[in-house]
């Protein structure tokens, strides 16, 4: 809400400097948002007279005028408006005046004329934005040789407001002014509204038959107004400080009410109107076409201002085009009405719109202003556009007008919440200025809202409103006192924050990318993906939930690869999304990608790129932290997304936890990226399962170790072999280390040599060579049976 | 006998003029080895008279020992030139780079939020997380947000359908935890929260840290106290001024807007805070009785404050970040400056 900071020194004028002031309501939750001058600067304009005008004798479209500013002599000016007139009044900047833009005034020649001085526009002052097609023309009233800045209160500001939800009361300079006049104790006036008696009897019938949502109607016709007539500069400059634009007098005057009131009002047509108004919900199939063009097919659970032959504007929200003022209206019928906020609440938003009218209602407008905002207008409307009223006519549902809301303030418990005892005539006191009915009771206030705060139905209200008024930063500060009990710390599971710091360990930068990812994306790489997709996305790009963190990844490594960062290790942790709405999965995982060269550049190792194997013992340096390395397997498996031949499905327990491979070269292409990449993805929470160290003693006797060498087909995977050998091996296996891969010469084409080394050990004797070797026997036996695969001669 | 003086000397100009450890073995061997020449002629002696043994005995054997002796000095000093050359041919450029792996790091939101999660655990609160996609109840209604209410219209959410969103702060997960738990709870729930808006200052997603106290006796002093506590050691000033503005959300009552002093410029008035001195950095109040009676919790017995912050806006204060939209680029350039 923004408004004219003198208007509102019209109704309350606190003795503070406008930042004070704008500091103190901020202070007080109306936080304002800008200040600013109603007007650029400028000087050296006042208010003249145009005595004379004759065509210039060298240029078509200019005239040569001479104006009185007030000094006494006429002073001679060339002027190009084509609005220009004898008997005007005119803002007229003066020899030696300054205009918005440090534009200086002086004594000219325009083609051969002198000229001294300039005859402004509006837009040349800086009044409108828009560059204006004529100079301002003032009210005849207006006194000649007085300063145009004075003349105008152009020594204004505007101040905007940011109002919170539950405000909908300070949405007008009435009651911004009763918030003022709280907050520094002083009285409010604001002008006086007297009612405007029936001039004429013409009448227009009403009738609500939709109570709960419309509880009071008035409305009133108005015979014989001109819309021809021009709304007064002053409610024009009003309506701009207050960010209206001025568009007809019969709406400036709507508006200017509802900024000055806050009661939303709208003006029918009288001669569109077919018999009497109806107030109801849509009928099924119904159509309206509104001020603003657009045609809206109305809801049943939308409030209609109807006439016999169908809606005529959705209630509280815009007017109907058919049925609104133009021009050549003789007859106005003026609407001023209260809808419930429940009424109004989230109509406007459903069908797309936002206006001044459904703002207020949905916060809720005092239904005690109903009458009041038609009097009003009906004032200012005879004022402007002349006319002559006719009776007022009211519809209203008793029983359905708000509730009085009446609720205990109890002094203990509002000492409880303040950690401070108020002085109870000083709580008394902040309760009635806010306009509260207040009786002072043992326990405490009785009280009843003031119909124009929706927001007071509780206790808690009351706290906030004492709290406020009485300021927060008035209030004490103490620190919450709690007992010092220790809780169990689970030391079996690693945090999330550990994890990450294994990756940063092993040279990972942490990414977080959107959970939100291109469709396209995540198609070619995860064709199968079922994830939920927003029906309001604020892109396509942007449209459906992440399945895996490989999109994200990708595109981020897509990013630094265009920006010269050819060595990319990127992890992230985060939720991936599967399945439909109804069968969600949310999980957190842990993904990384690599891609470029192994080592960073410099002078010592090699330039090979990253491969599988680099990333896997990233990976297991990782599962490691837990140390329930035995319950992780790597499974040959295909992913949509990686390379058939070097990639593997992570199983925790049996069960699966992720994916690592290499990008599928296919992918790759389809992506356009111009680096292979290796990535993998785990659940997050199978890699939080560790286990509490559990000792076991140190055998003091000797180890034995063999060295064992099979031959393998190609596509054997090792681990085959690894299980092989650790089920056969006994108890006493200490360790297996895989400690040579080899293909080529000496070995058979489509083979490979696996070298391993095992090491046994008894707790408590030494094991004798015969027992070590009826193990070799039976492990060498159980890897031909089961693998076809021999030793090594 | 009479050549011993004669041999001495040769021997000693041959141990001098050595110029290897193996050389002055040879040397060794050939004067007082077993068969050498200082050695054949102790064996000689047999041959002298019993008077003249005595002392011809001593001027051999001093004359064995002086050799003996420096031979050794010697072997020291070549010993020690070779090791010395040794030493000289190994020496490396230690100013060198060290191998390894480059550094990584965690991102500066990451950071951010362990920071802030660090400063309560500590004095005793959890961390919870919850659901990302939530539904309207725990988003909304729980919070008491009901339909069409105009504080919907303060978050622009993602909807997947009538009811499915993304949630659009962290508050649900302390719908869920005051649901599931008995007071006293003292929570922090980070994590990610998302908003249909797009410009320069509002990214799509971003996070959030969103803190909540029930107990008997909790009030808006303890709500001021904590806040002031937590701002002042997340920015490490203890002068840092905070202000509570009044201020509105559904669910929480009394609420407040809390500002700092600006820690660009503090408080004389710069751009970032719009030269006001002041910079609005989270939102907090006591919690509403409605959103208590959704979870089940006696309104009369408990009372408790709740407070929500950006952690990207910390984070851009705290390390003078000056475009939020850096945060989701991954730019590494900008994602090293925080390692």
């Amino acid at each position: 809400m923004k408004f004219s900071e003198l208007w509102l020194r019209e109704w309350v004028s606190p003795q503070l400097e406008t930042q004070a002031m704008a500091d103190q309501i901020t202070m007080a939750g109306l936080e304002v948002d800008a200040v600013e001058a109603v007007a650029a600067e400028f000087s050296g304009v006042v208010v003249a007279e145009v005595l004379s005008k004759e065509k210039h004798p060298d240029a078509d479209k200019l005239n040569v005028c001479t104006v009185n500013d007030g000094t006494g002599e006429p002073v001679q000016v060339v002027c190009g408006a084509p609005n220009v007139d004898i008997g005007q009044k005119v803002p007229f900047a003066q020899v030696g005046g300054v205009l918005p833009g440090d534009f200086k005034i002086k004594k000219a020649k325009l083609r051969g004329v002198e000229s001294r001085g300039m005859i402004c526009s509006a837009s040349e002052l800086g009044l409108e934005e828009e560059t204006s097609p004529g100079i301002l023309v003032l009210s005849s009233a207006a006194p000649v040789g007085i300063d145009f800045r004075e003349f105008m209160h152009l020594n204004d500001m505007t101040i905007e407001v940011d109002l919170t939800p539950n405000r909908g009361d300070c949405l007008s300079i009435k009651g911004l002014s009763r918030e003022v006049g709280v907050l520094n104790r002083l009285p409010v006036n604001g002008p006086m509204i007297e009612p405007v008696a029936a001039e004429v009897e013409d009448s227009f019938t009403v009738s609500i038959e939709a109570p709960e949502q419309c509880p009071r109607y008035i409305g009133r016709v108005i015979k014989g107004v001109s819309v021809k007539a021009e709304t007064p500069l002053w409610m024009v400059e009003r309506l701009r400080r207050s960010g209206v634009r001025s568009i007809d007098p019969v709406v400036d005057i709507t508006n200017y009410v509802m900024l000055e009131l806050g009661q939303p009002l709208h003006a029918f047509d009288r001669d569109n109107l077919q018999e009497g108004i109806v107030v109801r919900m849509a009928k099924p199939g119904e159509k309206l076409t509104l001020l603003d063009g657009s045609d809206v097919a109305l809801r049943p659970e939308t409030l209609v201002i109807a006439d016999h032959s169908g809606p005529l504007a959705m209630a509280g929200v815009m007017g109907g085009e058919n049925s609104g003022v133009n021009v050549n209206t003789q007859t106005i019928f003026l609407e001023s009405a209260f809808f419930t906020p429940l009424a109004i609440a989230g109509q406007a938003r459903s069908y797309g719109l936002h206006t001044d009218a459904s703002h207020r209602f949905e916060r809720g407008v005092d239904p005690q202003l109903t009458p009041v905002a038609v009097e009003r207008a009906t004032q200012l409307l005879i004022e402007i556009c002349g006319g002559q009223a006719g009776p007022v006519v009211e519809a209203q549902s008793a029983e359905h007008m708000p509730a009085e809301r009446s609720m205990l303030l109890r002094s203990a418990r509002l000492e409880k919440a303040l950690s401070k005892t108020l002085d109870s005539d000083d709580v008394t006191d902040i309760l009635q200025r806010l306009g509260l009915d207040v009786s002072v009771q043992d326990a405490g206030w009785a009280v009843t809202a003031p119909s124009w705060r929706f927001d007071l139905a509780i206790e808690e209200d009351l706290i906030e409103e004492v709290a406020r008024i009485h300021g927060y930063n008035n209030l004490p500060v103490r620190r919450p006192a709690a007992r010092l009990a220790l809780r169990s710390a689970d030391e079996a599971t690693l945090t999330q924050a550990r994890l990450r710091r294994q990756m940063v360990a092993r040279g990972f930068q942490e990414a977080i990318t959107y959970s939100f990812v291109a469709p396209e994306l995540q198609a070619a790489l995860l064709p199968d993906a079922v994830t939920p997709v927003l029906a309001n996305p604020i892109s396509a790009d942007l449209s459906v939930m992440r399945a895996s963190l490989f999109p994200g990844l990708i595109r981020a490594m897509e990013h630094n690869l265009n920006r010269q960062q050819t060595r990319v290790r990127l992890f992230e942790t985060g939720l991936v999304f599967n399945g439909e709405l109804d069968a969600l999965s949310q999980v957190p995982m842990l993904g990384a990608l690599v891609c470029g060269p192994r080592e960073a550049e410099g002078w010592s190792g090699a330039k090979d790129r990253v491969d599988f194997y680099d990333l896997k013992g990233d990976l297991e340096s990782v599962i490691a932290l837990g140390g329930e390395g035995d319950s992780w397997r790597f499974e040959p498996a295909e992913h949509p997304s990686l390379h058939p031949g070097q990639s593997a499905q992570l199983l925790h327990n049996g069960e699966p936890a992720g994916w690592i491979g290499t990008l599928h070269p296919q992918v790759r292409a389809t992506l356009g990226l111009k680096m292979d990449a290796v990535l993998f993805e785990v659940r997050l929470d199978m890699l939080s399962q560790g286990s509490v160290p559990a000792f076991e003693p140190l055998s003091r006797f000797p180890e034995v170790r063999r060295d064992l060498a099979f031959i393998l087909k190609e596509a054997t995977p090792v681990q085959s072999l690894l299980d092989c050998a650790r089920e056969q091996a006994g108890d006493y296996l200490q360790d297996i280390k895989l400690f040579d891969v080899y293909a080529g010469k000496g070995v058979a084409e489509g083979h490979k040599s696996i070298a391993l080394g095992l090491t046994w050990q008894h707790p408590s004797r030494t094991l004798n060579d015969e027992e070590i070797n009826q193990l070799v026997d039976s492990i060498v036996t159980q890897v031909r049976v089961k693998l076809d695969a021999e030793l090594r001669g | 006998m009479d050549h011993l003086p004669t041999l001495v000397s040769e021997a000693r100009d041959a141990i001098q003029a050595a110029q290897s450890v193996a050389a002055l073995d040879e040397l060794r061997v050939r004067y007082l080895g077993k068969k050498g020449e200082v050695t054949a002629l102790l064996k000689g002696l047999g041959k002298l008279s019993a008077e003249e043994r005595p002392a011809a005995g001593e001027r051999i054997n001093q004359a064995k020992q002086t050799l003996a002796y420096e031979i050794d000095a010697k072997r020291q000093q070549l010993e020690s030139a070779a090791l010395n050359a040794r030493l000289a041919a190994e020496s490396i450029d230690v100013t060198l780079p060290g191998r390894g792996q480059a550094e990584g790091g965690l991102h500066p939101v990451t950071r951010t939020l362990e920071r802030i999660e660090g400063l309560f655990t500590r004095i005793g609160y959890d961390v919870a997380v919850g659901p990302e996609i939530e539904d309207d109840y725990h988003n909304f209604e729980a919070l008491n947000i009901p339909a069409h209410h105009p504080a919907r219209g303060m978050a622009d959410t993602f909807y997947f359908d009538a009811t499915r969103l993304l949630r659009t702060h962290t508050s649900p997960v302390q719908v869920r935890t005051m649901k599931s738990s008995e007071p006293p709870i003292r929570i922090v729930c980070p994590g990610r929260v998302y908003r249909s808006d797009s410009d320069l200052t509002h990214t799509p997603m971003f996070h959030q840290v969103e803190g909540l106290l029930v107990d008997e006796d909790v009030s808006f002093a303890d709500l001021k106290g904590t806040i002031e506590d937590f701002l002042q050691a997340f920015f490490e000033r203890d002068d840092l001024s905070v202000r509570f503005r009044p201020s509105y959300f559904p669910f929480t009552e009394p609420s407040a807007e809390v500002d700092i002093q600006c820690v660009m410029c503090s408080g004389a008035g710069c751009r970032v805070c719009s030269h006001s001195g002041w910079l609005e950095v989270m939102g907090c109040g006591m919690v509403h009785p409605e959103v208590f009676r959704h979870s089940g919790i006696d309104t009369e017995r408990y009372t408790g404050f709740a407070f929500g912050m950006g952690a990207e806006r910390l984070a851009m204060l705290r390390y003078g970040v000056n475009d939020l939209r850096l945060f989701f680029e991954n730019d590494l350039r900008f994602l090293r400056q925080f390692a």
